[in-house]
Order: structure tokens, then C-alpha cells, then sequence
């Protein structure tokens, strides 16, 4: 597979990878770093069509641990995985999924208004749904197999893996 | 077109594979990892900025424990309950212990279904069972005392259609409830001029009491009850739900902990401007003279006496009637809140909520004085009781006043302000402080650029347990909001059902609970004083020595 980019492809392909990667870590690690932080009050400000299921999520203390827990750490490891190119085509799948969640919970609707301010004006696209979408292109066009430890993994694991996971 | 051509190539090749691993791959490998020691750069720089910089654990001493609720025990007795007084509040006490009117229940399922958000009915449903079970009721409305025994008897918290059990009895007279030997306690929520009457024969008659605020209608009566629950060794609760409030337990500890300075001024208000607010109910289908026990509703002779003598040697006559206490009134009967013949007014309705609370946060008791104004200036429907009441108390050996200001023709919000030297606190489901810009304490936090002046820089959300760093602009946004709900373990309750369950838990584990009978008398003498400063025009003292109201 080497050499089936051109070198800017292959670049900006990186550089793409890295970017979207560093957000999610960063924004994975700000969460885990902060004991109080939680999905709560995010949850609460829902819009749209499934705004009562994130309420209610948002109003069981119980399942609200599991939720935080699980989004700081699925953050985190779509990260890492991303910027050291380990699993990354599960990892944008897993970046995909969490967007997915964002968008449900946080539509940008016409009137919908939000607590959480968004910098922009949207309908529909928002920054979510391009970053989404650039996971989509990073999962279609996978430069860890050159560039990353997936060059490694492709070697010692079953090629069935290269389907989804790396 | 290039691009496709990679991306079925990619998708389909089968990379080789080689056990040969060179200097290249390993640098292929690995070149992106030194990005993660960028992150980690950031996040330390972020951390310090966002949280170190806004630690203030050296100068806001304050620990991380959460509210204290009085938990259930197991296995604990049935307890049988008596109602006295199935109106409005009589109504939602009987929610708080579990039994709705099934036409209640009705229209929240409908209100459900009409906004999935609406969760009352599930909330209501998820309500701990109590473990009580109603017995008796009794109501001097026909309509009532009859809601009241279904009620009672909807044990499975079911609309019209439901399966009920067995209903409760009903009785004419609180007497003949009170002689019942299948009553362990009952709940009073009768007019405010009878809370004491029937809580002191309730005493007498060893029923546990829980009685609706204020505690008493004169003040005679003031001393007898405390007397009479004292020696009876009941357990008496009086209904101040806010005692139930989370936030009110950290406040308490703020101000212990001395983090506002020297607290000089209260400020506590009430805030309404609808008919319901100020007292005035609808009349209900079916009552007259037929169907109401008025002779009942007039008052108990002592009570009446002590009532009559108090305004007619003050020369307070204006203030009684206007109507003759014999003749039947609908509007009397119904909106008894707006006549001191039968109402403590805003004084007893509204202010005691404010003082109960400010009593439970610093344990004032019972001011060195008292002084009110204020008039019948909106509501002018005949009523005697004010409708705006400004009332100052005074506590000179705290160094403090207590403002309470009180308007039922205004909804705009001033909130409960505990105002210090250093700070100020705002007491609602949830607390924030807001630094003096000349505070001494934060001085140098504020120099810093720390602490903020022109907005909160602590807020307390009941279940969280951040205690020590300047509240983040996201989390003051949603506790402004109030966006974020009281929890206990995890589930939302109702503080009213919290009173109820700490009064039936005394009960049962043989304790005190926090509106106790002492805690009572200090609410009722206060609000005693405010109400003699409003009707005889001057200053009221309390004589510490000898418990007594005088004058100036």
C-alpha cells in the first residue's frame, strides 16, 4: 500500500489524522482530569426530537456515571488512537458514533436555542457534523498503515482487521 | 479520481507480510507519538489556568459533605395517620405521604401525554412508600372530608378508574378523630386558627403532630401548646419543608465557617402577583350552609376570646370582621387567609417560610424586636391583612437585622441575601457568593483576579461536591439556570415528602426532628411580633427572661 498516495495527499491526509485526533484527546483529557466534571448539564440543554431521552438520561445519577465514563474515555482513546495511528479505523468509527450522540442531543434546528453557545450560526452542518465527516474521509483513506503503529499491527494481525479495525 | 482508485486498492490489497522491521518503519511508526507530549504540554498549561488558577481553598474553607437526610429505617412500624383538613395544602401533604385524589392522578397522566417531558405522574409514582396507612379523616366541608376518604383509600396511586382500598373513616369533629384508638398521629392542616387548638388536644390525646405553619393564631396560645407538647412527649413536627433543603445545610456551614465576615443583614422576601398568591381561592361547587360545618369553622371559644381581647384592649377593632364571625361567608370560608379573624396574614403564611430558614441557617431565635409597616394597597377586596408588609427585626447582640419584604402585587425576584463583610450569599435550591469588592478575607484573591467581583464566584449545586475552586462560567450558567435538580442518592424528591419522612422516621426511631416544638415557639413568637408591630403601629420587644412581647 505504500507509495499509493502522493506525498500532499499523504500530508495533508496526516495532518487531518493528527488534528481531529488532538481534539478528541484534548477534550477526552480535560474531563478526566476534572473529578466534577460531568455530562449533566450538557444533557439538559437537549433540542430536538430526543431531547426528553437525554433529559431523562441526564436525570439518573446512576447511569449518568456510566455515561460520563464512558464519553471521557471513548474521547481519550479515538484520540490516542488517531494521533499514534493504533486501531484508527475503529477509532473513527467510535469518533463517528460520539459525534452522532452530540448531534441528536444538540441539532443545530432553526429556533433551537442552546446554553452551551456555539460561535456560528448553523443550519444542520455544524462543526460537528464536519468534523463527523472528516473521520468519515479518514476512515475511507487510512494513513496509519504508513504512517503510524498500525504500520506495524497490519503485519502481525489477520488481515479481517484491516476491515474495520485498523 | 485518482483518490477513488487508492481507496479500492487500499481496501482490497493484501498487504504483505514481512517479519523484517528497519530503522525507516520504526520511524514510520512511532513519529506521530511525540504529538502526545504537545497535548500533554497544553493540558498541563489548561489545568494550571483553569483549575490551580482558581483555587481558593486557602482563604474559602469548606468541606465536601453532602446534605444530611434522616434515612428510613428497616422494618420500621405502619404508622396510622389521621388527616384534619382536606383543603389546598391539606392536599398536597396527603401527595407528600403518597395518596393523590385519583383525579389528580388523572390529569397528570393527561399532562403526560400531552408533553412526555411532563414526569410528575412517573415522579409520583417513584415517590417512596412511607409505610403509613390513612385512618381517619375529617373536614368541615362535606366535598372535602368525602375527596379526603378516597384519597385515603388510594393506596395504588391510581386515576378515576383504579382499584382502591379500604377508605379511611371520616369523623364530624377533630374530637372525635383525636378519641379514635386506630390513630397513632395525625396531620394538621386546618386555617391557621386552629393550628393550635387542634395540636395541643392532639398532644393530649398522645397523637404525634405534624402541623402546618405558622404554629399558633394568638399568642396566648403560643406558650400553651409548647407546654402541652412538651409534656405529652409527642413527637411534634411543625411544616417548614424547607428545613429539607440541601442548600440550606451548606449555608449553615458557610456561615459557620465564616466565609461571608461578619453577616449584618438578611434580606428575605416574598414575591407574587397573581390571585392564587395573595390568598384568593376559588370558591367550590356545592358548599353552603347545608354542606359546611360552620360553626365548626368559626373557632375554638378560648382561642376567640384570646383573640378578641388582644384586638379590642389595643383598640384593633378595625382590624377585626368586618363580617360577624357567625354569619356564614363562602369568601371567608374559602379565602380565610385574607381576614385576621381566622389568619396570621403574611407574617404567619409567608414570612415564618423565610425566618424558619434563617433560624435553620444561623439559629437566631427569637429577635429583640420587631418593627412593620406596609397596607392594603392592591388587593382591596375587603380583606383586613396587608398585601404589602415590610417587617425589621433586630438581633443587637448578633450585631444583624432581618429584613423581610414582602409584596402580593409584584413577582419580581429578590432572592434570600445573607449580606457579610466579605460576601454575600444567595439562598435558593441552589447558593452562590458573590465577593464584597471591599472584603478583607478575598482582598488578595481579588487582586489577583481570582475571586470576581460583579458575579458569583461559589456556587453550590446540590450534589456536587466541588467545594474549593471559583465556580467556571459553564457551571454558574446552568445553577442560574437552575437547570440542575436536588438529588438524593440519586433520586429526585419532593421536600415537602422529606419533612413528612423525617417527622414519621422521629416518630419511629424515637428522635427529634429539626422543626421541633422549640423551634416552633421561636418561629411563632416572631412572627407574632410582626404582626402586633404591623397592627398596633410600634415597635414590639421580646424580654428574653420572663419569654414575653412588650412594647417599646
Amino acid at each position: 500500500m505504500e507509495n499509493n498516495y502522493s506525498k500532499a495527499q499523504l500530508s495533508w491526509l496526516l495532518v487531518l489524522r493528527i488534528f481531529v485526533g488532538w481534539h478528541f484527546l484534548f477534550e477526552g483529557m480535560v474531563k478526566v482530569l476534572n473529578p466534577n466534571w460531568t455530562a449533566a448539564a450538557y444533557l439538559m440543554d437537549s433540542q430536538g426530537p430526543f431531547r426528553s431521552f437525554f433529559v431523562s438520561m441526564a436525570g439518573n445519577a446512576g447511569l449518568m456515571n456510566s455515561v460520563n465514563f464512558l464519553n471521557e474515555w471513548a474521547l481519550v482513546l479515538v484520540g490516542l488512537g488517531l494521533i499514534i495511528g493504533v486501531f484508527s479505523r475503529l477509532s473513527c468509527i467510535g469518533g463517528i458514533l460520539l459525534l452522532i450522540l452530540y448531534t441528536l442531543s444538540h441539532p443545530a434546528l432553526i429556533g433551537a436555542k442552546y446554553a452551551m453557545p456555539f460561535e456560528g450560526s448553523y443550519f444542520i452542518i455544524d462543526k460537528n457534523l464536519v468534523e463527523l465527516a472528516a473521520l468519515g474521509v479518514l476512515f475511507v483513506f487510512p494513513t496509519a498503515r504508513e504512517i503510524g503503529v498500525d504500520r506495524l499491527l497490519v503485519r502481525v494481525l489477520p488481515s479481517g482487521f484491516q476491515k474495520f479495525i485498523i | 479520481m485518482e483518490k477513488e482508485n487508492n481507496n479500492k486498492t487500499n481496501d482490497q490489497q493484501e498487504v504483505k507480510k514481512t517479519s523484517a522491521v528497519g530503522r525507516r518503519d520504526v520511524i514510520k511508526t512511532l513519529v506521530t507519538v511525540p504529538v502526545l507530549g504537545a497535548v500533554a504540554y497544553g493540558l498541563v498549561k489548561t489545568r494550571k489556568v483553569s483549575v490551580l488558577n482558581r483555587d481558593i481553598s486557602d482563604v474559602f474553607k469548606l468541606s465536601d459533605k453532602s446534605a444530611v437526610f434522616l434515612q428510613p429505617m428497616a422494618n420500621g412500624k405502619q404508622i396510622r395517620l389521621g388527616l384534619i383538613g382536606f383543603g389546598i395544602r391539606g392536599k398536597q401533604l396527603m401527595r407528600a405521604l403518597g395518596f393523590a385524589e385519583p383525579s389528580y392522578i388523572d390529569t397528570l397522566i393527561e399532562a403526560k401525554k400531552k408533553n412526555p417531558d411532563d414526569t410528575r405522574y412517573d415522579a409520583f409514582l417513584e415517590q417512596d412508600d412511607l409505610n403509613v396507612v390513612i385512618t381517619g379523616v375529617c373536614d368541615i366541608f362535606d366535598k372535602y372530608s368525602e375527596a379526603a376518604q378516597l384519597t385515603g383509600s388510594n393506596i395504588h396511586r391510581e386515576g378515576t378508574n383504579g382499584k382502591f382500598g379500604q377508605a379511611p373513616k371520616r369523623y364530624k369533629t377533630y374530637q372525635e378523630l383525636l378519641a379514635a384508638d386506630d390513630v397513632d398521629a395525625v396531620v394538621i392542616a386546618a386555617p391557621d386558627h386552629w393550628h393550635g387548638t387542634i395540636s395541643a388536644a392532639a398532644a393530649k390525646a398522645g397523637k404525634h403532630v405534624y402541623c402546618e405553619k405558622p404554629m399558633t393564631w394568638t399568642v396566648p396560645e403560643t406558650y400553651m401548646v409548647r407546654q402541652v407538647v412538651k409534656d405529652s412527649g409527642i413527637v411534634f413536627q411543625l411544616g417548614h419543608q424547607g428545613r429539607q433543603t440541601a442548600s440550606y445545610q451548606k449555608a449553615e456551614e458557610i456561615i459557620s465557617n465564616g466565609l461571608l465576615g461578619n453577616v449584618n443583614l438578611i434580606q428575605v422576601c416574598t414575591n407574587r402577583n397573581n390571585p392564587n398568591g395573595a390568598w384568593v381561592y376559588p370558591i367550590i361547587e356545592g358548599s353552603n350552609p347545608q354542606t359546611i360545618d360552620w360553626k365548626q369553622f368559626e373557632g375554638d371559644p378560648e382561642r376567640i376570646k384570646e383573640y378578641n381581647d388582644y384586638m379590642l384592649s389595643n383598640k384593633l377593632d378595625k382590624y377585626m370582621g368586618p363580617d360577624d364571625r357567625s354569619k356564614f361567608s363562602l369568601e371567608r370560608f374559602f379565602r380565610w387567609r385574607c381576614w385576621w379573624d381566622y389568619s396570621t396574614g403574611l407574617s404567619g403564611d409567608l414570612l415564618t417560610h423565610e425566618y424558619d430558614a434563617a433560624n435553620q441557617i444561623m439559629h437566631l431565635g427569637i429577635p429583640y424586636s420587631a418593627t412593620s409597616s406596609g397596607g392594603v394597597y392592591f388587593f382591596k377586596d375587603g380583606r383586613t391583612v396587608p398585601d404589602v408588609l415590610q417587617t425589621t427585626f433586630e438581633w443587637p447582640d448578633r450585631n444583624m437585622t432581618m429584613l423581610y419584604s414582602a409584596t402580593l402585587a409584584s413577582s419580581r425576584n429578590r432572592g434570600k441575601v445573607f449580606m457579610g463583610h466579605d460576601a454575600s450569599m444567595e439562598v435558593a435550591d441552589v447558593l452562590s457568593i458573590t465577593a464584597d469588592r471591599e472584603s478583607e478575607r478575598y482582598a488578595e484573591k481579588i487582586k489577583q483576579g481570582i475571586i470576581p467581583t460583579d458575579k458569583p464566584f461559589f456556587t453550590y449545586v446540590p450534589g456536587q461536591s466541588k467545594v474549593d475552586a471559583v465556580t467556571s462560567a459553564t457551571e454558574l450558567y446552568f445553577a442560574q439556570r437552575g437547570l440542575l435538580y436536588t438529588y438524593v442518592n440519586g433520586k429526585r424528591y419532593d421536600t415537602t415528602h422529606l419533612h413528612m419522612r423525617e417527622w414519621l422516621e422521629c416518630i419511629r426511631q424515637g428522635k427529634t426532628p429539626s422543626c421541633n416544638i422549640d423551634q416552633a415557639f421561636e418561629e411563632a413568637m416572631t412572627a407574632h411580633m410582626g404582626t402586633r408591630a404591623y397592627l398596633e403601629g410600634r415597635t414590639m420587644y421580646w424580654d428574653k427572661d420572663k419569654e414575653e412581647i412588650t412594647r417599646g
